[in-house]
This record gives C-alpha cells, structure tokens and sequence, in this order.
C-alpha cells in the first residue's frame, strides 16, 4: 500500500487515495485533503458532512452512500454537490479519512 | 405446543423458506404461514425478455400459493408492520398474527417518484422500465415502435436487483434492432453511477470491452439527480446532461414500505440489518431475513437468495432448538448474463472472490465470465429449475450453496480468501 505524507504525519492510503486507516486522520488534515479534492476552503456544512461520514464508518463500517447521505445527513443531495462536486459520498469520504464507501454490489 | 413460524413474502425467497421448512419441520412441530399482498408470481428474470418479445408476459406469472406445499398456510394480505417487540405481525386486512420465528422476504420495490421527474411527463411513453410486469410489456410495443434515434438504458443508483440485467438489456437491445436491419440507425448508450460498466474490476473490464465490441457507449458516474421525460435528458447531479429518444431506466429499489412503519426493524432505506453469514437479522434473534429485504453485501439476485435458503432454514431450526447459529454463508452470486445472438456469458462469485474466469462449477464445465452458446441454453433452462427444483426448496444437481473454487482462474497476486463453508 502506498504510504503519503498529510501535515507530516505518514499515512497508508490505497491506491486511489483513501485512508486505509481511519484512525490515523485528524481534523487538522481535511484542508489540505479538501485542496486536493478541488475544494478551497471548509466550510461549516462541509464539516456537518464530514462529522457524519465518520459517525456513520465507525458505527457501521462503511460510509454512507450518496442518497443515504441525502435521507440522513440534514443535507440534500443537491446541496452534497454542492459541496463535494464530483460525487459527494466518495469526496467526503476522502477528505474525512475513511475507506471508500463500499456502495452496493 | 408448534412453533408458530410466519414467512411475510411469497416470492421467490418466501416460497423456496417455506417449502425447505415444511420439509424440516413435521406438521405437529410448526404451523408455517406464508403471506403476501397479490397471488401474482413473477419470474423475475423473464421480464428482462419480455420487451424484445423473447417471453411472453403471461407465460412468467403463476399464482404464488400454488407454488407452496401442502400444509403451509397462505394468507393473502398487505403487511401494516411487524411489533418485533411484541412478536406479532399487523396485517393490513386487520389480522394479527403472532410467531415464534419470522422470516422477513419482501425483496424490494421500485421507487421511481424519488427521483425527480422520473414518474413526470413521459412516464410509461418515452422513458420506460423492465423491471415491472406492466413496464416490460409497455416497453415492448415502444420498442416494436422505434424506428431510429438514442436509447439510453439508465441505471439511477444501487443497490437494484440483478445489477447485471441493465448491461443485458443493452446487448439484447443491439441483437434485436441488428435482427430488424436497423442498428446502423440507432445510438445506443449505457449510464450508470459506478465507474466501470460493473462493480466488479475483472468482471467490469470484460463487460466494458463487450459494450465497446458491440458500438455501445459508456457513460460513468452519472449520478441521475432529474430525468425530463418531455425534453428527453438526463440530468446528472453534477449538471452533466444526457439527450434520449427513449429511456430504459432502472430505477432506485427500497426495501417494503412496512419495514419502515415497523419501528427498530430496518435502515434509512427499508432494508432489513442481517448478519451477512447466518441470515439473522440484526433487529432481534427470532427475525430472520433472505434475499432483497437484506442489507447484505451481496447481489440482489435470485441465485443469493437461492443459496441463502439452506442456510437460513437450518438456522432457523437451529435457534428454535436453542442451538448456536451456522455462520456459513459466504454470500456465494451466480448468474447467467444474456449476451444476444444466442450466446451468454456466467459469472460466480462470493463476499471474498469476485467472478474470475475459468470454468463452472469445475473445471469441465461451463465457461467463465465469456460468451458462449451453452450458456445462453443454461440461462433458458433456468426457468424449469426456478419453478420446478429452486422454488420447492431443492438444490441444484451440481451446484452447491457456497463458491465452489475448482475451475476458477485465480490472477497470480490475489491470494484464495479463505471461506467458511467446507
């Protein structure tokens, strides 16, 4: 597995970038991950998303996919978008440091 | 005193439970009651041949309590919801019916009205689905009708039952318009949320390579936020457009509404929590799940459902008994995928191994993950086995309930992930 630097810390990630260690993310990582996602600056409701992305991984073992994101999350789908372009449950996922939502199969 | 064992579904999950159930248990041992809302068995797989005139739409319907043994009770009624407290099930005509043990397969329904415009102007005229019997059929006449543009076969979001029904559409699709002469004239163009035309890497590339093959465009990741029947676009959440002169879309699938009127019982989107290995949900240890209704990490497909059988009756019997659980699910996936001009390709696979190429189930037999006419008759002659030998709750001569892994062609650096079964 690929091994990269985030605010000095290594951290394994796979090999499209998703942490492979959920644990080893802290808050203080997600701007430079958000700035490689394409997303400038963090806002409150990115970080409302990014909180519940990692509620849900440790409570569930997965991240949620887009459209649970959009029934459980208090913001919809379009709003996601807005703020994750590009596929909100896989962006988010990134920046929050988990594994890529596994989807359905 | 019997158990009292309630089965809510009679589809293909609930009928193969309940026949495989009666067999177990004698009749002074458990009353089994099998309930559903309509007496309409649909053989589900049937309808995807039902638009090119392949299969007739009243030749994949029997009535669903014929297809249960004698002894097993068949209550026609809508579900209001299950008190998992309580251990009784509300049924919509007012009957209430206690269990012991409740086996939820209600599969999942189609939620076209949650996306936007989908149900809108053009429903049923421009923008179709095979995924219900009055759909298919309706799908058959606009077909017969289509005499030259874009046809878009759309997959909204997963999970949807047979994820690879849509990719068989497309190349069905190419066969039937090849065989009326008019394929020079038709665009036709697959979309789907994921990023590779399947889930499922190798299986992913074979498939993309057989769309290319075959002049059909791939659309990845797009995530359909609106379709507008009467501009004829999709339109994706990013604002990525798509123009079509028909669509075939499938649309998003829920579990049963009432699994979301019965309170603890399942997820935000009415499927059922369940242990991927023992078929227990996670809901209560009396409530056990099979096929659709699941949230397992698994096709939703009658194959799974097909394998889950053994191991969820035992299992059931088992916590009847007051014996631990048979965790030996390993989430094993077969299905035949109808490639046109008579040929079809197999894939199987479990939770641990996705389809790798090689030979079915060993290594004389059917070939893998590729295009072949002995394919294309097992996939027809599946629906004997459905109604005469998967239904009644027996095995497939041949083919076991967990992957088999003899005749699988295992890429050098994977190593065999281990399973549970023996």
């Amino acid at each position: 597995m690929p091994i990269r630097t985030i605010t000095g810390v290594n951290i394994e990630v796979n090999d499209e970038g998703f942490f492979e260690h959920p644990e080893q993310w802290s808050e203080d990582m997600a701007p430079e991950l958000a700035r490689e996602a394409g997303i400038s600056a963090l806002t409150d409701d990115h970080w409302k998303v990014i909180e519940f992305m990692r509620k849900e991984y440790f409570e569930r073992g997965t991240g949620p996919t887009v459209r649970v994101l959009g029934k459980t999350s208090g913001v919809s789908i379009k709003d996601l978008y807005q703020l994750f372009p590009k596929g909100p449950a896989k962006v988010a996922a990134k920046v929050a440091g988990i594994p890529k939502p596994r989807g359905c199969i | 005193m019997a158990h009292r064992i309630v089965v809510l579904g009679g589809g293909t999950g609930g009928t193969l439970t309940a026949n495989r159930l009666r067999r177990l248990f004698s009749p002074a041992a458990a009353t089994i009651t099998v309930v559903d809302q309509d007496d309409e068995h649909i053989y589900q797989p049937g309808l995807l041949f039902v638009p090119f005139g392949l299969a007739d739409p009243a030749e994949i319907v029997r009535p669903r309590g014929r297809q249960l043994h004698d002894g097993i009770d068949y209550h026609q009624s809508g579900v209001d919801q299950v008190d998992i407290a309580a251990d009784e099930v509300h049924l919509a005509d007012g009957t209430l019916l206690a269990y012991d043990a409740l086996v939820i397969a209600t599969g999942s329904t189609l939620v076209p009205e949650e996306t936007e415009g989908l149900t809108g102007a053009g429903w049923m005229e421009k923008v179709f689905t095979f995924y219900s019997l009055p759909g298919a059929t309706a799908l058959r006449s606009a077909l017969a009708a289509f005499r030259g543009g874009r046809l878009v076969v759309n997959v909204v979001d997963l999970p949807i039952k047979c994820p690879v029904a849509p990719l068989e559409f497309c190349f069905l699709a190419d066969w039937y318009f090849h065989q009326r002469g008019i394929r020079d004239r038709i665009q036709l163009t697959y979309v789907t949320p994921l990023d590779g035309a399947f889930t499922k890497p190798v299986a992913s590339k074979t498939l993309a390579g057989l769309l290319e093959q075959k002049g059909i465009e791939l659309v990845t990741e797009f995530n359909t936020g609106e379709v507008d029947g009467s501009g004829g676009r999709l339109v994706s959440y990013d604002e990525r457009e798509i123009a079509f002169d028909l669509a075939v879309t499938i649309p998003v699938h829920s579990g049963a509404a009432y699994v979301g009127r019965s309170s603890g019982l399942g997820d935000e989107l009415n499927f059922v929590p369940t242990d991927e290995h023992t078929l227990q949900s996670h809901a209560k240890p009396n409530i056990f799940v099979i096929g659709d209704a699941a949230n397992l990490p698994a096709s939703k497909a009658g194959s799974v459902t097909h394998f889950e059988g053994e191991v969820l009756v035992n299992n059931l019997w088992r916590f009847l008994d007051g014996q631990e659980l048979d965790a030996s699910f390993d989430g094993h996936t077969n299905c035949f995928i109808e490639t046109g001009f008579h040929e079809a390709m197999l894939i199987d696979f479990n939770y641990d191994t996705e389809p790798l190429p090689g030979h079915f189930p060993t290594s004389v037999g059917l070939p893998l993950l590729k295009e072949s006419h002995l394919n294309h008759l097992g996939k027809l002659m599946f629906q004997w086995f459905y109604w005469h030998s998967l239904l009644p709750g027996h095995p497939i001569p041949g083919i076991p309930s967990g992957m088999p892994h003899a005749g699988k062609h295992y890429p050098a650096r994977v190593d065999r992930a281990p399973t549970a079964t023996n």
